[in-house]
């Protein structure tokens, strides 16, 4: 019965990771992370993505707060905390969000404030659904790696 | 050629953490690897140490140097312990850019024999040529993969086996080899355009570092001066 669990709760995260791949909302480089998990490194993923949420809300909110500034005018600094963002995203594989980072960059090098405003909204609202979506997937791994028992290979 | 191109298909064809060294590699590559996103830090921190290497892992132009001991006199020598065998540096730094490092160490007495390979999100031939002009070993278009350092890895040890002196002959020798095996116009024609912010770069230089056999399916052509993305798998 535990091994059923197992494998319905594995089901489950393929599905999820193929809807992901599926939308764009990952790509390849989220593979590339996995490959890099093992048993020497059993929660690198998780680890890795964690420092990524929390990097990048500091930046959204920093982001918010400039643009929501009626004295704004540093677009500059506003790109750098893009290219940070962009940077992140790329490296876990967060295409979507990586995508609306080069759009917002791009209506910053133009200094255009309601484009850099609406390009936040949509920043943070992909922002959202990968978080949600990745804390649902990992979820369903702790669920998985819970009904398998140690002696499963954490290999996704 | 054909020497280090099976020997880096073999490697290919290992187990991610069965990692092979060859048998005179006796003592473990070290590398300082320089990036301010903790991110990406952890990542390339991952990716060398499951490539049995040894890292340091700083965030900024300013701290590798201090490692290095380059911020106090040039003279210093007293790293035998923390010998550094590659360093792996982001470009786009705030302080101290990965550009400005590179120039820094290959002003160095000491520590210009020191392989740098410059990382960046940023797909710029100008930038790129400038930075291989000015001594850079490779150019990493992120996001870093195992193939990447795969390759790194190859080269190095191949150089630390051979020796300082012969290192630039050896490269120069290698890229001629494979100029003659490798195959520009099927590398262009199976290029995939996975997403519009990745498209592919113009058709590649003369220099293709390719180290992987021309006819792996799987094989990843990579090279130093362009980055073409042909195969997701590693």
């Amino acid at each position: 019965m535990l091994g059923l669990d197992a494998d319905r709760l594995r089901a489950d995260m393929n599905r999820l990771l193929a809807l992901l791949f599926h939308q764009g909302v990952l790509d390849e480089q989220f593979l590339q992370l996995q490959q890099l998990q093992d048993e020497s490194s059993p929660n690198f993923v998780s680890e890795v993505v964690n420092i990524y949420f929390h990097e990048s809300e500091k930046l959204l909110r920093n982001l918010r707060s400039l643009l929501m500034d009626r004295e704004f005018s540093d677009y500059k600094k506003l790109g750098i905390h893009l290219n940070q963002m962009m940077g992140s995203s790329s490296s876990i594989g967060a295409k979507r969000v990586r995508n609306v980072c080069v759009a917002f960059r791009a209506a910053s090098e133009q200094n255009n404030r309601a484009g850099c405003l609406r390009a936040l909204e949509l920043l943070e609202h992909e922002y959202c659904y990968l978080n949600n979506k990745l804390h649902e997937l990992f979820q369903i791994e702790q669920q998985r790696v819970l009904a398998a028992g140690v002696r499963y290979p954490m290999h996704m | 050629m054909s020497t280090n191109g099976v020997a880096s298909w073999r490697r290919r064809s290992d187990k991610i953490d069965g990692f092979d060294l060859s048998p005179s590699d006796t003592e473990e590559v070290h590398v300082l690897a320089v990036d301010d996103s903790f991110v990406d830090r952890k990542v390339i921190e991952r990716l060398l140490t499951i490539s049995s290497c040894k890292v340091t892992a700083v965030d900024s132009g300013i701290r590798a140097l201090q490692f290095l001991g380059l911020d106090e006199e040039q003279s210093t020598k007293g790293f035998h312990d923390l010998k550094v065998d590659l360093i792996i540096t982001d470009y786009c730094m705030p302080g101290m850019t990965g550009y400005e490092l590179l120039k820094k160490i290959k002003e160095s007495t000491t520590f210009r024999e020191i392989p740098v390979v410059i990382m960046s999100s940023e797909n710029i031939l100008a930038r790129i040529d400038r930075c291989l002009e000015d001594g850079a070993e490779d150019f990493i278009v992120k996001p870093v993969k195992l193939s990447d350092v795969k390759r790194i890895k190859d080269y190095l040890t191949r150089d630390v086996k051979l020796g300082t002196e012969e290192r630039g002959i050896n490269k120069r020798k290698l890229r001629d080899s494979c100029d003659l095996s490798s195959s520009p116009p099927s590398v262009i024609s199976s290029l995939p355009s996975s997403s519009p912010s990745r498209s592919p770069s113009p058709p590649p230089s003369p220099s293709i570092h390719s180290l992987s056999a021309p006819c792996s399916p799987s094989s990843t052509l990579d090279s130093p001066t362009r980055r073409l993305k042909m195969t997701v798998s590693d």
